[in-house]
């Protein structure tokens, strides 16, 4: 149990390539903290420097107040679970989960006792004498998590552990761990690329791109205050849309149709040098059938044309597209880049609106839509920040 | 399982193909072996089978001292080659598979060159540098040579079972609390050992067979393994030639070879890596 501290962590290679800038972070003692972003955003490099397997080029790290740059990963009491696994293969269960334990030369009965007890809360008890080779991908996966718990170290590390999994296995251990962790109250650093995991698993999230943290706070604060474009874009699913916009005097014009500027808006864009060309973005729920809004209610109304209409039970997601050009900028660019869909964005923008399941709309037929102007997003183009958060971003690294 | 016309005849097809190998692959191993059976007389009857059983030649070629001298001889010096040639080459294949350290290619382009000189371009200037530094006609004067040839070898063949272990089984150690050694004790070396074995017969045969370095750098029973001694026996009369002791030698230095693979064989299992990430 505890502390985690990193004071301007970088991690520069010796071709000159660095990986994590000048990364700052205080994790409390018993804190879920989630590394998430795209592959290469020094995620992963930043667990590594915590777990002692690369070396911190500058800056400090304490692990419960001490300073442990120097020190080796076996003098940090840290544990680590592997996005392979990393099960000693020629070891049992048994020996896999005791092995820690063992080479700190603790008592056979007492690591028998542990291991023992490990393997009841993790359900393996029956599988103690297997070797990991035959055991299913599910049941590796616990071992690696008992091989953690085992140690009660004072901090777990995990990289991507559930990446491994198939879908309905990942969520059942998502839940899984999420219950572990509060149980044993132990710090925990976990890193993924997956939004979602991030999202329902930490108490608090750090968005990485390029080596540079963009943004920290509560799943929801990144959710409803993304910083960036690229926290914007990144947590989410399905994603924010984003359209190019012109401002002119109290319209906002977009390939959606002219939106009217509330007071919200207007203050923003009013602020400092706000360009004239922005990038708007807008969350999928924040549009809604025409139909179904009480018209007393500020908006906007626009009329597109249905594509694709997928009915998900409870919800509805309307695909639709618009002319004109799709909002550029760099952020969006490596998003589009790492979600591997760079190149299928041929014409314009496309759109994703999630609609009450009672509407009526169909595919290929007209829609009036209204979009909640109040919940709408600015960003700069060129920089990516969002121009409509209160307090304006000022320690947002450029990027 | 029935199995209709076409799979039959291939079945048929694979058998004669496969009884054609085998036996052109054994006829010489039998013909040996019937010689060293066959007494003088019938030596060079040309018959498959000999037609009088004897053992006079393996109770001849044991008889004297020079060819028991020449097995201990080829027994002591093969293990010895073999163990520090593997040793040293676990080491250096370790450190090639997993480390970035200045003037690795040179390293390895150096022990590949090594590899691809032929021997006997060496042997006169090996003759030279060890008379003069007293080796030549010792164990040691096998046993650097034999190293020397066999470690590219051994440093690429186990180099390749290093780079096949995972690296997050190190990093899993090194977490785990172990110290470098530790984990390399505990953790890699046991993953390793079905390539160290393979490697470790590898070398064996090579220095088990070689018989350009025997007889170039050994004068007496000193030193000189079997196949050097097997080319210093004479027939029992100046006008007799040898055969029968030569076959006999010869299956006699065969069965050491076949015992060591039969013994090592059981620990080269493969996939004994399977299950340690997903796979």
């Amino acid at each position: 149990m505890a502390e985690i501290t990193l004071e301007g962590v970088t991690k520069r290679y010796p071709d000159g390539a660095v990986a994590v800038r000048d990364v700052s972070l205080a994790i409390a003692d018993g804190e879920f903290l989630i590394l998430v972003g795209p592959s290469g955003c020094g995620k992963s490099t930043t667990l590594n420097m915590i777990a002692g397997l690369e070396d911190i080029t500058e800056g400090t790290l304490r692990i419960g107040g001490q300073v442990v740059n120097d020190k080796a990963p076996k003098d940090r009491d840290i544990a680590m679970v592997f996005q392979s696994y990393a099960l000693y293969p020629h070891m049992t269960v048994r020996q896999n989960m005791g092995f820690a334990l063992r080479l700190a030369h603790v008592d056979k009965a007492v690591i028998k006792e542990k291991v023992e007890e490990a393997a009841r809360v993790l359900d393996l008890t029956g599988h103690l004498d297997r070797k990991p080779a035959n055991l299913s991908g599910g049941q590796r996966q616990r071992v690696a998590m008992g091989r953690a718990i085992v140690r009660e170290p004072k901090a777990f590390l995990m990289d991507e552990p559930l990446s491994n999994l198939d879908a309905k296995l990942r969520v059942q251990m998502r839940t899984q761990i999420a219950r572990l962790q509060r149980r044993l109250g132990t710090t925990t650093v976990y890193v993924t690329h997956d939004q979602t995991e991030a999202m329902t698993l930490g108490d608090r999230v750090v968005v990485m791109r390029g080596g540079i943290v963009q943004q920290t706070g509560s799943p929801q604060e990144l959710y409803d205050r993304p910083r960036n474009l690229f926290v914007a874009g990144f947590i989410g699913s399905p994603a924010m849309n984003f359209l190019p916009a012109a401002v002119e005097e109290d319209r906002l014009r977009t390939p959606l149709g002219d939106l009217p500027l509330d007071d919200r808006l207007r203050a923003a864009l009013a602020r400092r040098d706000a360009p004239r060309e922005v990038i708007a973005g807008f969350r999928p729920e924040h549009f809604e059938d025409a139909a179904l809004v009480d018209p007393e209610r500020g908006g906007a109304t626009v009329t597109v044309t249905v594509d694709v209409r997928e009915s998900l039970g409870s919800d509805v997601f309307v695909h639709f597209a618009l002319e004109g050009g799709a909002a550029a900028a760099e952020q969006l660019a490596e998003l589009a880049a790492d979600s591997g869909l760079a190149d299928t964005g041929a014409g314009g923008p496309e759109i994703v609106a999630r609609l009450s399941a009672r509407t009526r709309a169909r595919e290929g037929e007209r829609l009036r839509l209204w979009l909640d102007t109040a919940q709408a997003h600015v960003f700069d183009p060129a920089t990516g920040d969002n121009l409509t958060l209160p307090g304006h971003p000022r320690d947002t690294a450029a990027g | 399982m029935s199995t209709s016309p076409a799979q039959r005849r291939r079945i048929a097809r694979w058998s004669v193909v496969n009884t054609a190998v085998v036996l052109y692959a054994l006829f010489p191993v039998w013909w040996i072996v019937a010689l060293s059976f066959k007494d003088p007389a019938t030596l060079s009857d040309g018959s498959f089978v000999p037609r009088r059983w004897t053992l006079e030649n393996y109770r001849g070629i044991f008889a004297t001292s020079e060819f028991t001298r020449a097995l201990v001889n080829s027994i002591g010096i093969a293990l010895i080659s073999t163990v520090v040639a593997v040793t040293l080459g676990t080491m250096a294949a370790y450190a090639v598979a997993r480390l970035r350290f200045p003037g690795k290619r040179l390293l390895i382009g150096t022990s590949l060159l090594i590899a691809m000189f032929p021997p006997i371009s060496l042997v006169s200037p090996l003759f030279d540098i060890e008379r003069f530094l007293g080796l030549f006609d010792t164990w040691a004067g096998l046993i650097i040579p034999y190293m020397t040839f066999s470690l590219p070898l051994a440093i690429y063949t186990l180099s390749a079972f290093f780079r096949e272990i995972p690296w997050d089984l190190e990093k899993a150690a090194k977490v785990d609390g172990a110290t470098p050694a530790q984990a390399f004790r505990l953790v890699i070396a046991p993953l390793a050992a079905p390539g160290v074995f393979t490697t470790a017969i590898l070398v064996f045969i090579f220095c088990w067979n070689d018989f350009l370095f025997a007889i170039s750098l050994t004068s007496t029973t000193a030193a000189r393994t079997v196949p050097a001694a097997i080319a210093f026996f004479t027939g029992s009369s100046q006008f007799q030639q040898p055969t029968g002791s030569i076959a006999a030698a010869a299956v006699v230095i065969t069965v050491p070879i076949v015992v060591f693979v039969l013994l090592f064989q059981r620990r080269i299992v493969a996939g004994l890596t399977s299950g340690a990430v997903k796979g």
